[in-house]
């Protein structure tokens, strides 16, 4: 995880105060039943307690039955603690975005050169309206820029200090309600009706008010309670059983049995693991639009990358000047430095650092007065200097060519192919019409992204480069970062139509993006993280959207996916691996009174029937509040095939799903039985 | 004498293979979606019927078009199959003049044989004319079975189809099944059967003065042809009350071996036909691995036990050691041509499918003994499977499995790159709770009332196992019984019968229905990323799987009953 991931302690005590709290707010019926396995253990404990009641009343009462319901009721507080914990670290996040609600007003024109506008709440504003936002106003809702440009300072909602630019038809036109613009006038569109926007959406999220079951966390659902049922008929008949063989068993101990069977660990944890698995996005700075979008991303096969600012720093670098044409090396970077003196674009400063640190030119005493600069244009499609003296142009090779009146030579032509080749981009340097050499442009590769890509191929993900440039070039940088494909000279029905490829073939695909000609692939991909900085329509048509708008988030994503799963896989096979250790300290109390010889199973050696079923129900109530750390934090997830995943995880939480319960109900008897023999 | 087990059953368990891997082959050759007869012999003769029977009637199914036509096809050999029992009397070869069956019974052998449960409430030789044994009998014989294997194969097509929910057609698969598969073993079977010295006439019986002076009655008919089509169907209602005990049912050596690989030939050649049709044969060999290792556990422990000495045995200064001459152990019960160890391998072997045929008495077994039949019963006879059912049981547990230990490698679970969701795991888990329902359930009611418990004739544990063992029998489908449960009752009769029919429906629907949400759905591509399905880890997953449930369910009232059974005999 990158170090952007925001911690904050697990146990704080203020939020373990009020999830406390919490915990016997939601031994509300309603509430509760929205767990079948709590509300299960709500109505066992509820039993228990009527019967304790009667007993009571009837003076057949033993203090063990009291304790046993007491623990009982714990379990269910336990389980309403776990989720209520999970709920508060969301709520806590969804405070501090509230707070940057700020109620505003906003400037409303009428069409994009009204100057006069009318000062109206932004709450009243509607989808379609015009609004002028001036430097120092704070943006009044979500929208695109229709008109100017402006810096934007987004920190409260990314964190990030630095402010954007936001500017009219271009991919960086979406703004968002609540950011305040630092300098210039923009006027925008509004795009959502009040109480829809953005901020109003994350909050929504983040406090939980649509986080709706996942498909997968339903499914499990249902196997629970499938689970609860048999174990409710297996106690249910037991009883009759025993009185076929000669004696009843006391309810409390048949319903402790019940309870310590059916699957309460994972049940009170399911909606922790859930929100849990939420929050990590949240924190790692991704809202998603919905549960299921964070499932898919555990099962996602293919990885569509951008190259730029994924696979590749933004921009290309000077890398090496080649002579043509009998010139020494030196020639060509001078006049490559000369006519790059100007030139503001990173391709034009990494020509003139690369010159500076090879021959020890010196940039500011080189600029003269009498040099004039020619910017690059898309028409000419070059750059350079001119003076008395001479005139230097760089550029594409085609115009270059084409600016000499030829001059091509097979010399020329085979070291072009050879810049190309490597992924290269290769730019001409000419000097009063004569060409001196080759510049050679150089996509350099973000740090660590080869292994990253590796790491991903361990795992199963395949991953595909897209970019617009050339097949070569596409090849050279894909084989140099690692990836397994790729897509060249993509556009957008390119991209669109990989996805669906993919997904004929039965493959969940994740991409990012930020154009809007990007929405419709955005749409189609199972997993669309769009860039927070992208066109309305891109974070519309996405189902998560990443505020730091770091396409390489997309890894992250997928691992969180998969964390999540994995958490709800570990514990379920945890809590039902349990039932064995319980079995062996419940049956052999249950049956002792009917057949003597049952002690022989009793092989924990429980100090007593009372103390065993005790031990037992105690053990099941502790083990859920054991567990709540590992349901937020999530199962520890080190990349790497299936198999070797599984092998680790099956060693430590199956087989101690086995041990552990049997160790810990002999401690606990060993404690509970000190008491009761005092 | 542990040397002998050895190579008793190094001899049983190669045979079965030679046989079982070449029956894999050729039901795929029949049975896989596009095999139109599998440019075997009888192709041409096939297009003549489909030209005759018209497309109508043999087109691909969806499940529930296969279910419609299964359900309706049952329906009527029910029907047939009580009437001729219900008018047994007036029919034909009938030389001991046995007379009409009674209602609840007639009920409960129709269920019973509809079923392939073989479930025998009557003493087959002292009830039922020949007429009613070949005809009757015997023609359900064949189409039950043909029922489950044809359930089985629409299952197992489920996992190729991508989006298209066409299962195959009920009719052709149980002809083909019928003509192809059962016949003509059945029939080779008892040229073998007859050769070893098994009657099959149409003769009444014989009387006979023993040595001892006193008289006999000795049945006989058509017995070679019955066995053979019971060992082979899977049905395992034998002609004669002791079954596979008596002499003419199980005279040699031979035969008792060659009886238990007939058993086991089908389901395991079933388990190796899944891996081919799925196009990778690793899973199904997996599934065998699987599968073979609790088959081992459970004839060890089987064995072991029985090998004990008995201690109401050691009181009467019984001789229970192991010599070249004495078998040892618990040899009540048990015939001395079969011996403890192809008996215990019969009993396990017969429970592992939905056989029920026996060559001992499960009454007479150790406690814990007859723990092993009944425990592989609850766990739903999937180990290996029967010639169909039980097949589909194993998918469940396999897609179970899947579901848990799935979800720990990061991914949404998933079983030969079908997705496991809610509706699967809803189908599922009804047949997880059926058996339950069934087997505790409906026991507990037998124990309770009065009408139930008049079955059972030992007080205690072992009458609790005693009952519990029948509703496990009846609802696994499989027949086999102890013999101090009194199953012609009618309470029993119509109570079994009623269980029988909920074990067999209350699966084959739910395990259409899962093949029909399949069958609709994408495959997802194998990766290193996906939870694989074949190989030691997931040998030892579904293993644990099957153990963990069959175990947390049942283990309470075991505990009550042969366990407590158990200790109580052990106590001194």
């Amino acid at each position: 995880m990158s170090k952007k991931y925001k911690r904050t302690s697990l146990l704080d005590p203020k939020l373990l105060r009020s999830s406390a709290r919490l915990a016997f707010v939601k031994l509300k019926p309603t509430l509760l039943a929205q767990n079948p396995i709590m509300f299960t253990v709500g109505i066992a404990s509820l039993l228990a307690t009527v019967l304790m009641i009667r007993d009571l009343s009837n003076g057949t009462f033993s203090p063990i039955d009291a304790q046993i319901t007491v623990w009982l009721w714990i379990t269910v507080l336990f389980g309403n603690f776990a989720e209520a914990v999970a709920e508060g670290r969301g709520k806590a996040e969804a405070d501090s975005l509230r707070r940057k609600k700020i109620e505003t007003m906003a400037k409303k024109v009428s069409s994009v050169d009204d100057k006069a506008y009318k000062t109206v709440p932004a709450t009243q504003l509607a989808i379609g309206d015009l609004v002028l936002v001036e430097a120092g106003d704070i943006i009044p809702g979500d929208g695109d820029v229709v008109h100017g440009i402006a810096t934007v300072d987004e920190s409260s909602i990314t964190g990030e200090s630095a402010p954007v630019i936001r500017e009219s038809n271009s991919d960086r036109s979406a703004v968002t309600g609540g950011t305040r613009i630092i300098s210039d006038s923009i006027i925008v569109q509004i795009g959502t009706n009040p109480g829809e926007s953005f901020l109003d959406r994350m909050i929504g999220l983040v406090e939980g008010a649509r986080r709706q079951k996942t498909p997968n966390e339903v499914a499990l659902n249902i196997f629970l309670v499938g689970l609860t049922l048999i174990f409710l008929i297996v106690c249910v008949t037991l009883q009759g059983f025993a009185a076929f063989s000669g004696g009843l068993l006391p309810v409390i101990y048949l319903i402790a049995l019940f309870i310590a069977l059916i699957p309460t660990t994972i049940g009170g944890l399911l909606s922790a693991i859930r929100i849990a698995g939420m929050d990590r996005l949240v924190r790692f700075n991704v809202i998603t639009k919905s549960g299921r979008a964070v499932e898919a991303a555990g099962d996602i096969d293919t990885l569509l990358l951008d190259k730029t600012g994924t696979v590749t720093l933004g921009n290309r670098m000077a890398s090496a000047f080649i002579p043509v044409n009998g010139m020494r090396e030196k020639d060509v970077a001078e006049a490559a430095f000369l006519s790059s003196l100007a030139d503001d674009t990173p391709e034009g400063k990494s020509i003139v650092r690369l010159a500076e640190k090879k021959f020890n030119f010196h940039g500011e005493k080189t600029r003269t007065e009498g040099m004039r600069f020619l910017a690059f244009s898309a028409q000419s499609r070059m750059s350079g200097v001119d003076t008395e003296n001479y005139s230097i142009r760089k550029g594409a090779p085609d115009s270059i060519f084409s600016l000499c009146g030829g001059g091509r030579s097979a010399a020329i032509e085979e070291a072009i192919e050879r810049v190309a080749k490597t992924g290269g981009t290769p730019l001409l340097v000419a000097k009063d019409k004569r060409i001196l050499g080759i510049i050679h442009l150089k996509d350099i590769i973000k740090p660590g992204i080869h292994e990253r890509f590796a790491t991903l191929r361990r795992m199963g993900i395949r991953t595909v480069m897209i970019t617009g440039d050339n097949p070569v070039t596409a090849a050279a940088i894909s084989a140099e970062a690692g990836v397994d494909d790729f897509l060249a000279e993509a556009t957008p029905e390119m991209k669109l139509n990989l996805i669906r490829k993919e997904q004929a073939e039965g493959k969940l695909v994740a991409m990012c993006g930020d154009g809007s000609n990007d929405a419709p692939a955005l749409a189609q991909a199972d997993v669309g993280l769009a860039m927070n900085t992208g066109t309305m329509a891109a974070r519309e048509a996405g189902n998560m959207i990443d505020l730091d708008n770091d396409p390489t988030k997309l890894i992250e994503v997928v691992m969180i996916g998969k964390q999540l799963l994995m958490s709800r896989g570990t514990l379920t096979t945890f809590s039902i691996a349990n039932d064995i250790a319980k079995y062996f300290a419940i049956l052999p109390a249950l049956f002792i009174d009917i057949y003597p010889t049952m002690g022989t199973l009793n092989i924990m050696h429980l100090q007593s029937p009372e103390s065993a079923i005790l031990s037992a129900i105690i053990f099941n109530a502790l083990i859920l509040v054991a567990l709540i750390p590992l349901a937020l934090r999530g199962v520890r997830f080190s990349p790497g095939p299936a198999n070797l995943v599984l092998r680790r995880n099956l060693l430590i939480y199956g087989l101690g799903g086995i041990l552990v319960p049997f160790i810990g109900i002999k401690i606990i008897d060993m404690i509970v039985s000190v008491f009761m023999g005092g | 004498m542990m040397g002998n087990s050895l190579l008793q059953f190094a001899f049983f368990a190669f045979v079965t293979m030679v046989l079982a891997i070449p029956c894999a082959h050729y039901f795929t050759r029949l049975f896989a979606p596009k095999a139109a007869g599998g440019g075997l012999a009888f192709e041409p003769l096939e297009r003549l019927l489909t030209k005759v029977v018209g497309p109508k009637i043999l087109h691909q199914q969806n499940w529930k078009e296969y279910l419609l036509s299964l359900i309706v096809f049952n329906l009527v050999g029910a029907v047939f199959l009580y009437l001729m029992l219900r008018l047994q009397g007036y029919l034909p070869w009938n030389p001991e003049g046995f007379g009409n069956i009674p209602p609840a019974l007639a009920l409960n052998i129709t269920l019973s044989w509809l079923t392939d449960t073989g479930w025998q409430a009557y003493a087959g030789e002292t009830t039922l004319s020949f007429f009613s044994q070949m005809v009757a009998l015997t023609s359900q014989n064949f189409l039950s079975c043909a029922t489950g294997l044809g359930v089985s194969f629409a299952v197992a097509r489920a996992f190729i189809q991508r989006e298209n929910s066409a299962l195959g057609n009920f009719y052709a698969d149980v002809a083909r099944s019928t003509f192809y598969v059962l016949l003509p073993l059945t029939f080779f079977f008892a040229l073998f059967l007859i050769d070893q010295g098994i009657p099959q006439n149409l003769d009444p019986s014989v009387q006979a003065t023993t040595l001892e002076g006193a008289s006999q009655t000795i049945s006989q008919g058509p017995i070679a042809s019955q066995i053979a089509a019971k060992i082979i169907g899977a049905n395992g209602g034998g002609f004669f009350h002791t079954n596979a005990a008596h002499p003419y049912e199980n005279p040699t050596p031979l035969t008792n071996m060659m009886q238990i690989v007939a058993i086991l030939v089908i389901p395991i050649a079933l388990v190796l036909f899944f891996g081919q049709i799925v196009g990778d044969k690793r899973q199904g060999w997996s599934l065998f691995a699987g599968l073979t290792i609790l088959f081992l556990i459970l004839v060890f422990l089987c064995a072991y036990f029985e090998q004990m000495h008995h201690p109401v045995l050691s009181a009467l200064n019984v001789d229970q050691k192991i010599t070249s001459t004495n078998p040892g152990g618990n040899m009540e019960g048990k015939e001395v041509r079969c011996g403890i160890f192809t008996s215990a391998l019969w009993t396990v072997a017969t429970t592992s499918t939905t056989q029920g045929s026996v060559n001992s008495s499960l009454d007479s077994y150790m406690p814990l003994g007859a723990v092993v039949p009944l425990l592989n019963m609850l766990f739903g006879e999937v180990v290996y499977g029967g010639v169909g059912y039980g097949r589909y049981g194993v998918l469940i547990y396999a897609m179970i499995t899947v579901f848990i230990a799935g979800l720990k490698v990061g991914r949404t679970p998933e079983y030969l790159g079908k997705k496991i969701e809610a509706r699967e795991i809803k189908l599922a888990g009804l047949v997880m709770l059926i058996t339950p329902i069934c087997v505790l359930g409906f026991s507990l009611a037998s124990l309770l009332l009065p009408q139930g418990a008049a079955s059972i004739m030992a007080e205690g544990p072992h009458g609790l196992t005693q009952t519990v063992y029948a509703y496990a029998s009846s609802a696994a489908n499989n027949g086999t019984a102890f013999n101090g449960f009194n199953a012609d009752t009618v309470y029993q009769n119509l109570v079994l019968g009623l269980v029988i029919l909920i074990g067999r429906f209350g699966v084959i629907i739910p395990a259409l229905a899962i093949a029909g949400s399949l069958a609709a759905k994408k495959i997802v591509p194998q990766s290193v990323g996906t939870f694989s399905t074949q190989g030691p880890l997931f040998v030892l997953l579904l293993t644990s799987t099957i153990i963990l449930f069959g175990g947390l369910v049942y283990f309470p009232m075991l505990a009550l009953g042969p366990v407590a059974e158990h200790l109580a005999l052990f106590a001194h």
